[in-house]
C-alpha cells in the first residue's frame, strides 16, 4: 500500500479506490443481503452462502467471525457491512462499539457523555506511527 | 423567474428516523433532539417552498460497488424511499421535478460540472430523514423535492472547494428557470462521526461549532479546508460536511441566520442543524 496522508489517523481505516478494489466482492456480497431472501438463504447456511461469491478465504473467516475491523482492513465499508448487522438486527451503534473493543454499555455511555474526544486521536504515535 | 429564498442544513443519522418511525420522539433520550427542530417545522409552514433541491449521499444502497457517481441528479417523477436492509421507512413518496432537473442538468454541465443523470432511484434515510425532522409525519411531502447525490462514501469525495462552487453555479441555474418557483437548497450529512475501526465513537465539538461559525460568515475560507482535515479532526464520516457547502454556495454571500441547533448525540454522531435565508435586497 503506498503512503496517504490519511495513514497517520489512529485507529481509522480510509475506504480508496485501492481498498474498493480489495473488497469488491466482500462489499457485493454484503449489499446482497438488502434482499429478503437473501438474508433467509444466508442465515440458513452462512458457509454456503459465502462459497457463493469470489471472496478470498479471509474475508469469509472475517464474516463469519463478525469482524468488522478486519473485513475493512480487507476492504470492507461500513455502509455495505451494515447489511451485515442489520441481518443480525443489530444497530450502527452495537456495530460500532464492537470495532472499539468496548462493552455496548461502556459505548453508549461514553456517547452520552459527548464521545470520544479529538485529544490524542487525531494522529498516531510516532513510535507505532 | 425561479429564486432561492432559504437553505436547511441538518444531520440525516439514521437512528432519527427510527426514533420517529417506532414513536420514540418523547423519550429522554430524543426529547432535546427534537426540541431543535420545532423552530423549522413552523418556519416551513409559513415558507412553504415549492421545490426542495436536497443535497445528500446514498449510502450505498441506490449505488453499489458497480458504479460510484461523484455527482448524481435525480431527474424522474418520483422516488421511493430505500429497503436498506430492514424494509424501507414508512414514508411518503418523494415527487421530483423533472424539468427543473432536467435544466439544472443542462445548466451545471455546460459550467462545467459534469454531472451523473439519474432517472431511476431508491433515497435512502440521507434524503429522508431530513425531510421527516422538517416536515414532521405526514401524509404526502408538501413540495417537490430533487435529489442531489454526491459520493461521500468511496475516498476522496469532492473538495469543498469543488462543493461550494458547484453551489455558485446551481444558484445561476436555478435563477435561469423562467418559472415563478419558491426554491430551497438543502445541505445534509454530518457533523462529526466515525462509524469504523477502534476510533467508532469520535465527536469533535471544537471542529463542529468552528465548521457552523465559519459556514455562516466565513464559507470563502472554509470551503479550501483539505480533506485530510475533515477525515483526521472530524471522522472518518464526517467529511460528509462538505455537502453543506453546496447550500451554502447556492446562498447568497450576505445571509440571515434564523436557528442554528448542535446536539450530541444521536448514535453514533454529533448533530447540527441550520436554517438561513437570503437577505432580501
Ligand atoms: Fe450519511
Amino acid at each position: 500500500m503506498t503512503t496517504k496522508p490519511y495513514h497517520d489517523i489512529p485507529g481509522t481505516i480510509i475506504f480508496d479506490p485501492e481498498m474498493a478494489q480489495l473488497g469488491y466482492h466482500l462489499n457485493q456480497f454484503a449489499n446482497s443481503l438488502m434482499q429478503a431472501a437473501n438474508r433467509e438463504k444466508f442465515k440458513a447456511n452462512e458457509r454456503a452462502y459465502l462459497d457463493e461469491w469470489a471472496m478470498s478465504e479471509e474475508q469469509k473467516q472475517a464474516v463469519l467471525a463478525r469482524d468488522y475491523n478486519q473485513m475493512m482492513q480487507l476492504g470492507g465499508n461500513v455502509y455495505f457491512l451494515a447489511k451485515i448487522f442489520s441481518t443480525d438486527g443489530l444497530s450502527f451503534q452495537h456495530a460500532a462499539a464492537s470495532m472499539t473493543g468496548m462493552t455496548q454499555e461502556a459505548y453508549a455511555q461514553m456517547m452520552l457523555n459527548g464521545g470520544r474526544r479529538p485529544e490524542g486521536n487525531l494522529y498516531k504515535e510516532q513510535n507505532n506511527g | 423567474m425561479a429564486r432561492i429564498t432559504a437553505g436547511v442544513a441538518t444531520s440525516h443519522v439514521p437512528a432519527i428516523g427510527a426514533a420517529m418511525d417506532l414513536g420514540k420522539t418523547e423519550q429522554p433520550y430524543w426529547q432535546p433532539l427534537f426540541k431543535g427542530y420545532e423552530y423549522v417545522r413552523q418556519w416551513i409552514k409559513e415558507q412553504k417552498p415549492d421545490v426542495i433541491f436536497l443535497v445528500y449521499n446514498d449510502h450505498a444502497n441506490a449505488f453499489d460497488m458497480n458504479f460510484i457517481p461523484t455527482f448524481a441528479i435525480g431527474c424522474a417523477p418520483e422516488f421511493k424511499p430505500a429497503d436498506e436492509g430492514w424494509g424501507a421507512r414508512p414514508v411518503p413518496i418523494v415527487k421530483g421535478h423533472p424539468a427543473l432537473a432536467a435544466h439544472i442538468t443542462q445548466s451545471l454541465i455546460q459550467d462545467n460540472f459534469d454531472l451523473t443523470v439519474v432517472h431511476k432511484m431508491d433515497v435512502d434515510h440521507g434524503l429522508t430523514v431530513p425531510l421527516s425532522l422538517v416536515f414532521g409525519q405526514v401524509e404526502a411531502w408538501p413540495c417537490l423535492i430533487i435529489p442531489f447525490a454526491v459520493n461521500v462514501v468511496l475516498y476522496p469525495p469532492p473538495s469543498g472547494q469543488r462543493c461550494y462552487d458547484l453551489g455558485k453555479a446551481l444558484r445561476k441555474a436555478i435563477e435561469s428557470f423562467p418559472e415563478d418557483l419558491n426554491v430551497q437548497v438543502w445541505g445534509t450529512g454530518g457533523m462529526s462521526h466515525q462509524l469504523q475501526g477502534p476510533r467508532a465513537g469520535l465527536i469533535n465539538q471544537a471542529f463542529d461549532n468552528d465548521f457552523l461559525d465559519r459556514l455562516i460568515d466565513d464559507a470563502e475560507n472554509l470551503a479550501k479546508v483539505p480533506h485530510i482535515n475533515y477525515v483526521r479532526e472530524a471522522g472518518s464520516e464526517g467529511i460528509e460536511l462538505v455537502m453543506w457547502l453546496i447550500m451554502r454556495g447556492a446562498l447568497n454571500d450576505e445571509i440571515e441566520l434564523k436557528h442554528r441547533f448542535y446536539h450530541v448525540p444521536a448514535s453514533n454522531t454529533a448533530v447540527g442543524h441550520l436554517v438561513v435565508e437570503n437577505k432580501k435586497a
